[in-house]
């Protein structure tokens, strides 16, 4: 975080703001004027992303260029625009009234363009015009005066094309000829009697921009046929939808298919990691701690990275390339049934692999309760992790016959859970937005921009930033859980000549058997008692705390595979059922409530969250036992 | 390189869905085309009109309804003046009211204009 406060003396940097509405360019601009020296970080108290690079100019300025959230009006709507408002009207704490404002416009569509350049010219602070993407203005026949539109206008008008570095010359030329001259601008007035336009102040906007246009304009570009024509397919009622499921199809059969064999080794190096320092360090309880808690916890988290990666490379790709809002639209009307936004899609959707690139992907969603719903909802999304404990139990306990037309039943019990989880997150949301987070039903006024080929620069830069957010604040917090969780695994040490396996005696061990007479109702034993509590890190370590409740040993093909048989021998069918039922709600990953108050910015929202999982979970778990009871199935 | 005559034949208000009807953005046709008549909010919330108006909606641009949802054909997706689509919930467009392409049309029912006018 950059503070403004620099010791006295000191020549203060200059600032200058990219502004600019959605889809011009902005940030392929920010990334060629800044390379690779750019960070992120995020605005106090909100979670909007702060992106910030250094640059030097022709003639020596260092400046700190700063690429503000995209923005139609400053008029702001979201959490986003606000943060571009504030800091063009010098009101964001923490962050200095810019220099300069550089506003970024798309030059193949100046008539909708122009009016936020007009908003900021109001403002009478130095402003410059960046006409982006003009190669693509002048291969459609489009010819603007830019002469005729900085007189019109009274500032300075460069051409730019975002993607070549020689295409931003002129612009770094203009910012070092008003850095030479705003020493002696002082914060315009303006500023401070800002106010929202009026509808009718938006209309005189029209009106000027029209008639800037027709001063500039010489010659009027030919319309954009590519994306009508892409669109009438991919838009289309039926046919849209069903390449939507394909996409979606690809998309999940290439984040589990593409990531197996990078899991596979990111296991494996850890598996011999582990064979190495258990063969090399002297048996102690550092030893075990290394071992078990700090490897195996990094491992649990690491092991998702690549489904992670993949995922956000299809999601970059597709918001790139302009498909994004178009799965918005295409969903719009079954969200909006339960009061949710089309952008609360692909959150959702990517909540099938992990909730967590699931609750940081909700950051697209403008309105604070849309997104707050969303983030709530996403851990019902059956993620990948219960995956290992599903394939357990359904193959410990349901018969692997064909019921009806070829259709297994253990398929049919999968496919069962996954809709469970579905329906239950879409009641919750629907209740959730009747009675907590009511308000306005958003309205969806959404851009569908022109398709364009995406950037392998922003691709790769975002891919970066999520894998570093994962990384660090998600892999510190399980980190430091994992090890809490190994200190209650491994002590106190069983007494001597125990019978039973070491975590019976320990702290995990008694808070199972105190937790033991509330989920007897459920049908919980004191083995599954005591795997929940380390369980409550990551959902796929019940299955390795289950093995070492039972006092399995062997590698973790053969604890399965041993559980399989000890399981289906010790538990009863109901037993069984109101586990996976329990699974299909229980808040049991602390790295996705950790990633919920990240994004929420308050500990309030992941508790309100964990507590309503663990009732919804609790009641699943009840009546499923009860009713199995009554069936038969004891 | 023909685009405007390319244009004008596109909005030829003889095809159907342009029959010089004065209806409400909401209630149209995918492939109608028509110029905005009026852009109006509800009463006391005036933030629907603005929303409308910073996407794009103004009194005199041209739209093209290009697309629908498929359950209930909502929402749409709304072609302004032959450069940006925008998606919208019909509830939302029903606030933007629509009349035929060519002024020519709107002289020739007075009616249409007085009525709406007064509502």
């Amino acid at each position: 975080m950059t503070t403004t406060t620099l010791p006295l003396g000191e020549v203060r940097r200059a600032c200058i703001a990219l502004v600019g509405p959605p889809n011009c360019g902005k940030t392929t601009l920010f990334n060629t004027l800044t390379g690779g020296r750019q960070k992120t970080a995020n605005y106090p108290g909100v979670t909007v992303e702060r992106k910030s690079g250094r640059l030097r100019t022709p003639v020596g300025h260092t400046v700190e260029l700063l690429d503000l959230p995209g923005s139609y009006s400053l008029r702001a709507r979201s959490p986003d625009e606000a943060i571009t408002r504030d800091v063009v009207l010098g009101r964001q704490t923490r962050e200095a009234l810019p220099d300069a404002v550089v506003c970024v416009t798309d030059a193949t569509n100046l008539g909708q363009h122009l009016r936020l350049l007009l908003e900021l010219r109001q403002l009478g602070r130095p402003l410059i015009l960046a006409l982006n993407m003009m190669d693509i203005a002048q291969k459609r026949g489009c010819q603007i005066s830019i002469e005729a539109l900085s007189q019109q206008l009274g500032i300075p008008v460069v051409a730019t094309i975002a993607m070549h570095k020689n295409g931003v010359q002129d612009l770094l030329g203009q910012i070092d000829i008003l850095l030479s001259q705003t020493s002696a601008t002082s914060k315009a007035a303006t500023i401070d009697t800002w106010m929202e336009p009026s509808p009718e102040a938006i209309r005189a906007y029209h009106r000027e921009v029209e008639r800037l246009l027709q001063e500039a304009v010489i010659q009027e570009g030919a319309p954009e046929r590519f994306t009508r024509q892409v669109d009438q397919i991919l838009l289309h009622p039926v046919a849209g939808l069903l390449i939507l499921l394909g996409i979606l199809f690809l998309m999940f059969q290439a984040v589990f298919s593409w990531a197996e064999a990078p899991m596979d080794w990111i296991d494996g190096s850890m598996a011999s990691l582990q064979q190495w320092l258990s063969m090399h360090m002297a048996d102690s309880l550092l030893k075990s701690l290394v071992i078990d808690g700090i490897i195996a916890g990094a491992g649990g988290v690491v092991i998702f990275l690549p489904q992670i990666l993949i995922l956000f490379l299809f999601i970059l790709l597709l918001e790139d390339f302009g498909y994004m809002a178009r799965a918005a639209f295409l969903m719009d009307r079954l969200m909006s049934a339960v009061g949710l936004n089309g952008r609360a899609f692909i959150p959702l959707l990517s909540s099938f692999a992990c909730a967590i690139p699931g609750i940081m992907a909700a950051r697209t969603i403008a309105h604070p309760l849309d997104r707050l719903t969303t983030i709530l909802i996403a851990p019902l999304m059956t993620c990948s992790a219960r995956l290992p404990v599903y394939v357990l139990l359904i193959s410990a306990f349901i018969p692997n016959t064909v019921v009806w037309g070829g259709i297994g039943l253990q398929g049919l019990v999968m496919f069962g859970l996954y809709t469970t989880g579905i329906i239950g997150a879409l009641t919750v949301a629907g209740v959730l937005r009747l009675t907590l987070l009511r308000g306005n039903r958003q309205p969806l006024l959404m851009e569908l921009p022109s398709y364009k080929w995406p950037n392998p620069v922003n691709v790769l830069l975002g891919l970066l930033e999520r894998a570093r957010i994962f990384m660090r604040r998600i892999g510190t917090i399980i980190l430091s859980v994992m090890v809490i969780l190994w200190f209650l695994a491994t002590f106190p040490s069983p007494p001597e000549g125990a019978t039973e396996p070491a975590i019976y005696y320990s702290f995990a061990g008694m808070i199972g058997h105190g937790l033991q007479p509330l989920l007897a109702p459920i049908g919980f034993n004191w083995q599954i008692a005591i795997a929940l509590v380390p369980g409550l890190a990551a959902r796929e370590v019940a299955v390795a705390a289950l093995g070492t409740v039972y006092a399995l040993s062997g590698d973790e093909g053969t604890v399965t595979e041993a559980l399989t048989t000890t399981l289906a021998h010790g538990w009863t069918l109901a037993t069984a059922l109101a586990l996976l039922a329990w699974y299909v709600f229980a808040p049991q990953c602390l790295a996705t409530l950790a990633a919920a108050r990240r994004e929420t910015n308050s500990w309030r929202w992941p508790t309100f969250m964990f507590v309503y999982l663990m009732v919804l979970a609790y009641l699943a778990a009840f009546i499923t036992y009860r009713v199995a009871l009554a069936l038969g199935g004891g | 390189m023909n685009s405007y005559n390319e244009q004008k034949h596109r909005f030829d208000p003889s095809q159907p869905g342009s029959l010089g009807l004065t209806q409400p953005l909401g209630q149209m046709q995918r492939g109608s085309t028509g110029r905005i008549l009026a852009v109006s909010g509800s009463a006391g919330d005036r933030n629907i009109e603005r929303g409308l108006l910073e996407m794009g909606f103004v009194e005199g641009a041209c739209i093209e309804v290009l697309h629908h949802g498929f359950l209930g054909q909502d929402p749409l997706a709304v072609r302004i003046n032959q450069t940006m689509t925008i998606a919208l919930r019909r509830c939302e467009a029903n606030a933007v009211l629509v009349g035929p392409l060519h002024d020519a049309a709107v002289d020739t029912k007075p009616g249409m204009t007085l009525e709406y006018a007064s509502s």
